[in-house]
């Protein structure tokens, strides 16, 4: 089974519908185990219970550029190779990674409230996921202005692409604009400065949302493909009508 | 060579010309920054603080503005598909339009910005330094915008589609356009960082902008 093989939109589904109910089960298990890690882990001597905010809000933010890294590759796939499914692929990730996106921004906000005394604000990281739901928005705004799926896609495959350059200079410019949040403490040189006790529900609740975004990835894919045979079907109803 | 040259003058003659509206660019500037006053009242002190920012928003905005002409006409009248068909490679040729639309339409906004920024209460370094900024900076609005452009004139959209998609790119220049001229006028910062940095954006534009405004095109037009 190779990547070409799945370029029959059928044996996609088929091989989807097999697949989709361990996905469904293994997401549900991972849940609840780190729900449960993350309802156990201790309490931290600064923030309180609020840092158990961490275990929703960290896996939304690396999966919300995780989603632009997936349609990066589904929209070369759509340039480069003309892959029948990669535009059905990057179609169908934009909204959610969008809702990641906002999951992370409002569950930062959240988190905000209580460390630093307001909802909102305007620091570097905060702002530049805040730049990345916008773009989020404006792809999906580019989706549905263009009525032909395939004229559609291959635009969209070009915004990505040039949102994929452009984000870690945006990134970048936002940082250097304003930096009052703390600094990376996960993925850094010397390994991570997290203690055991949050690291581990952290990765599992990681790995739990990164499941969730590809069961709820394939399961929008199928629907889109049966959105476009019906499509399709009725032009074909239509166009009988009239002759 | 002179292919591409030829292409300049002519984008540079229709866009002055009867029905170019190039020119409409810089009054749109010049009314977004009379508006400001309005908005935030006539304090003088207050203008020049604010003054290198709305410099810079207003040409933003009207550099937004004008990207829809980059394509739309020469794609009504045909022009553009025989452009697409010619032996220049088409990357080249979307470099020569921006290239064009630049000098036509951006140009006059750097050179208007020394009356705006008597408008605004800066003096005569603050105003030549938003100048030089926007000299530095303003190719890369109108090299990363082309995208948006091409992608809009593919599309048959134009307008609010357009600025949505490429507002957010332009973000870092605006960045670093306005923190350059703040460093020139108050600033405890050197003005060369962010300078430097507004100088590398317009180049990478200058790569990127033309690549992905063809594969745009190449895929658009058939």
């Amino acid at each position: 089974m190779t990547l070409t093989d799945l370029a029959n939109p059928t044996k996609f589904l088929a091989l989807t519908a097999r697949l989709l109910p361990w996905l469904v089960g293994a997401t549900i298990l991972l849940f609840l185990i780190g729900l449960y890690q993350s309802a156990t882990a201790p309490d931290d001597y600064q923030q309180g219970a609020t840092v158990k905010i961490m275990f929703i809000h960290v896996p939304n933010a690396w999966l919300s550029m995780f989603v632009w890294a997936v349609m990066s590759a589904a929209a070369l796939g759509t340039l480069v190779w003309r892959h029948p499914l990669a535009d059905v692929a990057a179609k169908a990730a934009a909204p959610i990674g969008a809702a990641f996106t906002f999951l992370a921004l409002l569950t930062g906000s959240l988190w905000g409230r209580p460390m630093w005394g307001t909802y909102w604000e305007w620091d570097a990281r905060l702002t530049s996921v805040l730049i990345l739901f916008l773009m989020y928005l404006g792809l999906m705004a580019l989706w549905r202005a263009v009525e032909d799926p395939s004229r559609a896609a291959r635009a969209a495959a070009v915004l990505t692409l040039v949102g994929a350059i452009n984000l870690p200079i945006i990134k970048f410019s936002v940082d250097w604009w304003n930096t009052l949040h703390q600094p990376a403490s996960v993925f850094r040189m010397g390994g991570p400065t997290l203690d055991h006790a949050f690291l581990i529900p952290l990765l599992v609740m990681a790995l739990a949302f990164t499941l969730l975004f590809v069961t709820l990835h394939l399961a929008a894919m199928r629907n889109e493909i049966l959105r476009r045979r019906v499509r399709s079907l009725q032009m074909m109803q239509a166009s009988q009508k009239a002759a | 060579m002179s292919a591409l040259g030829a292409l300049i003058q002519r984008d540079i003659r229709i866009a002055l010309r009867v029905g170019g509206g190039a020119l409409i660019g810089v009054l749109f500037f010049l009314t977004v920054v009379v508006l400001m006053p309005f908005a935030v009242g006539p304090d003088l002190k207050l203008l020049a603080r604010l003054g290198p920012a709305i410099l810079w928003l207003g040409a933003l905005l009207s550099s937004l503005l004008t990207l829809d002409r980059l394509f739309m006409a020469d794609h009504e009248d045909g022009s553009l598909d025989l452009i697409a068909m010619a032996r220049t490679p088409l990357e080249l040729a979307c470099a020569a339009k921006a290239l064009a639309h630049w000098l036509a339409s951006g140009l006059p906004l750097i050179i208007a910005t020394p009356v705006l920024g008597l408008l605004l209460n800066l003096d005569v370094p603050a105003t030549s330094a938003v100048a030089m900024t926007l000299l530095a900076g303003t190719p890369a609005l109108t090299f990363t915008g082309m995208i948006g452009a091409a992608l809009a004139v593919t599309l048959h959209r134009g307008g609010l589609l357009l600025a949505v998609l490429v507002l957010p790119l332009s973000i870092p220049v605006l960045i670093f356009g306005v923190a350059a001229s703040e460093a020139a006028i108050t600033g405890p910062h050197s003005f060369g960082a962010p300078f430097a940095i507004l100088c590398a954006l317009s180049l990478v534009s200058l790569v990127v902008g033309p690549f992905a405004a063809a594969v745009s095109l190449r895929h658009g037009l058939d």
